[in-house]
């Protein structure tokens, strides 16, 4: 809605700077704009049930088919990396917990902040001229629409992801894994003489899954919406570079149907999660 | 009667790393103020053009930019730049948490409805769509960046304000308070207000680095400050232009500068996260 009052009067940048007075106004009328906003907004509503988010005001293809198109690269891009990401993060975690001297603890914290300390762009910059242009590992940019040559595309953006991710992620299951390691039962588990390690993955990693997988699903709708900038750097057609077109051109359309998407991925999520409540904690019943 | 109240210094657990983080960020502040008065870095808007892209040297420390302007005086001043951004977008996030925090679980009722819906609706957003939004409607500039980076940022630090205002709510203090006749604002500012505080600090620190982070990214999309301001994020994107002729001095020294400082308050947040109130409850922002 925010776009309604800030994005200027579509019409006039559609029909460019030289335009009529009247050429103007048919083509507001073309695109609904000079209706009144109520019934805009009732327009607006009957078209998030349907789904038919008519076609994009810049190339005029239908919305949902260039996200259709654009869903693919995403996915290919943050699923693999995020999952990937999350298990090495877990396992970090768990691993740095069961040293017991606090200094491997203490040094893996400064090293998770100092990877959150450098700028994403930076990381993209650097990567993409060391490895891609400098070492000539990866292709620098492109994109291949086969399922099977994409990859190579794809390889350092994974890692980039992950590597950013990282940080934040190792934290945060630490200090899950930590909160849950004062429990009394951990203290009753190490004196009848379990190892800390088998504590940790049959204990206390299953306590803390319910925290755990409540900070997972809050990154998913990221995942669907797409990461702009590693879409941006390395040429990938995804949600990230549909996204950055709209905005710049003001495809009102593109911008709608994105929105409405990644908010519905929102909700989708948190009632997923809810019921996957149930499934990880009997005690949890929805009401 | 001597009360056996700690301070909060003597709550921190790891004094070391906190002084030394609280002397580098207090060193950047006062970098920031020799620069704003001119003492520091001056010619940082020098143009020389026949100095364009000159390596390091005695004379240009980080050599120049492609303006041949000094790289190293345009890195300091770019300390004064994020601090501001990072400081005013951190102050006016926590302001509108904190009030909406405690406004909502304080009244309850439909007030705190209101809050609830007005921060699910900001986040089921994707944010880069929010930001685009505002920035577009204010324009660019210093600004209106860190206050378009305060309207969007706060939601995070409302939920855990609004949480913890439930739990007190409900203590004997609370009942105390409304026993003896103290009016709503005296038992909002006076009782609960010292028993957040601490939520509201963490966030801060880590609002504080979000804005200084992502003003790279808003100045990737063209979103961020107007060219010529002498910002790390601008820095760190021309880079990508520069890097492959081999001007690498810009990056370097606009991802060190923000290293530094980025680093030393996630120590602080670290260091503060180990001590007692607010004992492994940081969540870090992605990116």
């Amino acid at each position: 809605m925010i776009f309604h009052v800030v994005g200027g009067d579509p019409a006039y940048q559609m029909a460019g700077k030289y335009a009529s007075a009247e050429q103007v106004q048919s083509l507001r009328q073309e695109l609904g704009t000079d209706k009144p906003l109520l019934i805009q907004y009732f327009g607006f509503l009957s078209q998030i049930i349907s789904f038919n988010w008519g076609n994009s005001w810049q190339t005029s293809q239908s919305v949902l088919q260039m996200i259709g198109l654009a869903m693919g690269p995403t996915l290919s891009l943050s699923l693999p990396s995020f999952i990937v990401g999350l298990l090495i993060s877990l396992l970090i975690s768990i691993k740095s917990l069961k040293s017991k001297q606090s200094h491997t603890n203490e040094l893996v914290s400064v090293l998770c902040l100092a990877l959150m300390s450098i700028s994403f762009v930076a990381y993209i910059i650097i990567f993409q001229y060391l490895f891609a242009y400098k070492l000539d590992l990866f292709p620098v940019n492109g994109w291949d629409p086969s399922l099977l040559k994409r990859w190579p595309y794809l390889f350092l953006p994974w890692i980039i992801a992950m590597l950013v991710a990282l940080g934040p992620n190792i934290l945060l299951f630490r200090s899950l894994l930590k909160k849950e390691m004062e429990q009394d039962y951990v203290v009753t588990a190490l004196a009848k003489g379990l190892s800390l390690e088998r504590t940790l993955w049959h204990h206390i990693l299953r306590n803390s899954l319910l925290p755990i997988s409540t900070a997972i699903s809050l990154q998913i709708p990221f995942l669907i919406t797409g990461s702009i900038l590693l879409e941006a750097f390395f040429g990938i057609p995804g949600m990230g570079s549909l996204l950055i077109e709209a905005i710049q051109s003001a495809d009102l359309p593109v911008i709608k149907a994105i929105t409405v998407l990644g908010a519905l991925v929102y909700i989708l999520v948190n009632l997923i999660t809810d019921i996957f409540y149930t499934v990880l904690d009997p005690k949890v019943t929805l009401q | 009667m001597k009360t056996n109240k700690l301070s909060l210094l003597d709550q921190i657990r790891t004094p070391k790393t906190f002084t030394i983080s609280l002397f580098v960020v207090g060193f950047y502040g006062i970098l920031a103020l020799l620069t704003s008065l001119g003492w520091l870095a001056a010619d940082y808007a020098l143009v020389q053009t026949d100095l364009s892209y000159s390596p390091p040297s005695i004379d240009y420390f980080f050599g120049t930019d492609f303006l041949g302007r000094s790289v190293l005086s345009r890195a300091l001043k770019g300390s004064e730049v994020a601090l501001i951004i990072g400081f005013f977008a951190a102050t006016l996030s926590t302001l509108i948490g904190l009030a909406l925090g405690l406004i909502g679980a304080y009244f309850s009722g439909w007030v705190d409805d209101a809050v609830v819906w007005l921060y699910t609706t900001l986040e089921s957003i994707p944010y880069i769509l929010l930001i685009a939004g505002l920035s577009f409607a204010m324009g660019p500039g210093l600004n209106n960046l860190y206050i378009a980076l305060g309207l969007t940022s706060w939601v995070s630090l409302c939920r855990l304000v609004r949480a913890e205002v439930y739990k007190q709510k409900c203590q004997d203090y609370m009942a105390a308070a409304e026993s003896v006749g103290a009016s709503h604002l005296r038992r909002i500012l006076y009782h609960i207000l010292p028993n957040v505080y601490h939520i509201a600090l963490i966030q801060f620190t880590l609002n504080f680095i979000y804005a200084i982070k992502i003003e790279v990214i808003l100045s990737f999309l063209g979103l961020g400050v107007e060219p010529g301001v002498p910002s790390w994020g601008l820095m760190i994107n021309e880079a990508k232009d520069e890097l492959t002729s081999g001007v690498w001095w810009g990056l370097a020294s606009a991802t060190t500068m923000m290293f530094i400082l980025v680093l030393a308050v996630n120590l602080l947040v670290h260091s503060l996260n180990r001590s007692q109130p607010f004992y492994n409850n940081v969540r870090h922002h992605e990116f």
